[in-house]
């Protein structure tokens, strides 16, 4: 398991310091530790497009933006992905927790568990699942993925890989 | 006041370098038909996108002025976001709903803001200036005296009328409004 704060010092070697979100319980020590860090913007969506909407500010302004949200907030992404990120081409690092992962978990989470990556894919969002051994190379690629595309990437987080 | 007068109003006082935002549907073709310039940004889509993307944009580049300019539906839409703009307190975010308590671009289907008032709501979400003007001479007074002075600002103007005849749709593609609107950005 990596710590809360060496995955925001990778975010911040690649410029990511500016984040809106919506919480989950497997994003609990990363938002914790981002909202404990001088150098980290972190604004408490009230919901996940607003995030989205706030995170895209950044690539206007010259600079990177991400995003927090469980996976179950992703229905509240589409609208804005599809007709407004993907078709302005307004990158965003999408940290998306996958819970309902491998189909244990609470029945709220199950349909949405295994529709994930499905969902994105739909959409045409690239993704990465987050692992231990290759997050600062995973994180890597989202970052070139989404400046050389100019969309939104999501990575993946599941239980147990940041605490 | 036209939703179209009150519009002019509002471009003929941008200053220069100022910010301005407007939603998707009739606002953002009769502002662009009205004042096109290279500080717009027009939302073709996402309804109720909006204001979160001025508040990015008012914490981002605090030495601007940013205009979000949209309507009673987008607005109603994501009532959520007011509460989160006036605790962020962006000092220089002003906000103009241009309520014809209609959704016009699909047909004119009532809204609900003649029952709810989304300047009371503004004021109670924490917003610290806060106007409500039905005709034109009141725009201009609320224009001018929201300059001096700062703090999340919202001003209300009930308008009516419908978008004039053969009013032409922005013609700049997505990607075009942003460069463009970057590009300003990035100068400051």
């Amino acid at each position: 398991m990596r710590t809360a704060y060496e995955f925001w010092d990778i975010l911040k070697s690649h410029q990511l310091t500016f984040f809106a979100g919506v919480p989950c319980s497997l994003l609990e020590g990363v938002i914790n530790a981002g909202l404990a860090d001088p150098a980290v913007t972190y604004i408490p969506a009230v919901r996940e497009d607003v995030a989205l909407g706030i995170a895209s500010a950044a690539h206007l302004a010259g600079r990177r933006g991400g995003i927090l949200l469980q996976n179950s907030g992703l229905g509240n992404v589409v609208n804005p992905l599809t007709s407004f990120n993907l078709i302005y081409r307004i990158p965003v690092l999408m940290l998306v927790s996958w819970r309902g992962y491998g189909g244990h978990d609470a029945p709220e989470h199950l349909i949405m568990g295994e529709k994930t990556p499905d969902l994105l894919h739909t959409l045409g969002i690239p993704q990465a699942v987050l692992e231990v051994d290759t997050l600062e190379d995973n994180l890597q690629w989202a970052v070139s993925t989404m400046e050389q595309q100019q969309i939104p990437v999501a990575v993946i987080l599941r239980k147990a890989i940041v605490e | 006041m036209t939703r179209y007068e009150a519009l002019q109003h509002i471009l003929a006082h941008l200053p220069a370098g100022d910010l301005a935002l407007f939603t998707t549907g009739m606002i953002s073709r009769e502002a662009f038909n009205i004042g096109d310039r290279a500080e717009n940004f027009y939302m073709i889509g996402s309804m109720g996108l909006l204001n979160a993307l001025g508040l990015g944009l008012a914490l981002q580049v605090p030495t601007c002025t940013i205009w979000v300019i949209e309507g009673d539906g987008s607005t109603l839409m994501s009532l959520g976001t007011l509460p989160l703009i006036a605790t962020c307190r962006p000092g220089n975010f002003f906000h103009v709903v241009l309520d014809n308590e209609a959704y016009e671009s699909t047909g004119g289907q009532p809204t609900i803001s003649s029952t709810a008032d989304l300047a009371a709501l503004a004021q109670a979400a924490g917003y610290t200036r806060v106007w409500s003007v039905g005709d034109q001479t009141s725009l201009q007074q609320a224009l001018q005296a929201c300059a001096n002075g700062t703090g999340p600002t919202f001003i209300l103007a009930k308008v009516s009328g419908r978008a004039p005849e053969g009013l032409g749709r922005v013609s700049l593609t997505p990607e075009e409004i942003k460069r463009r609107f970057s590009q300003v950005l990035t100068q400051i």
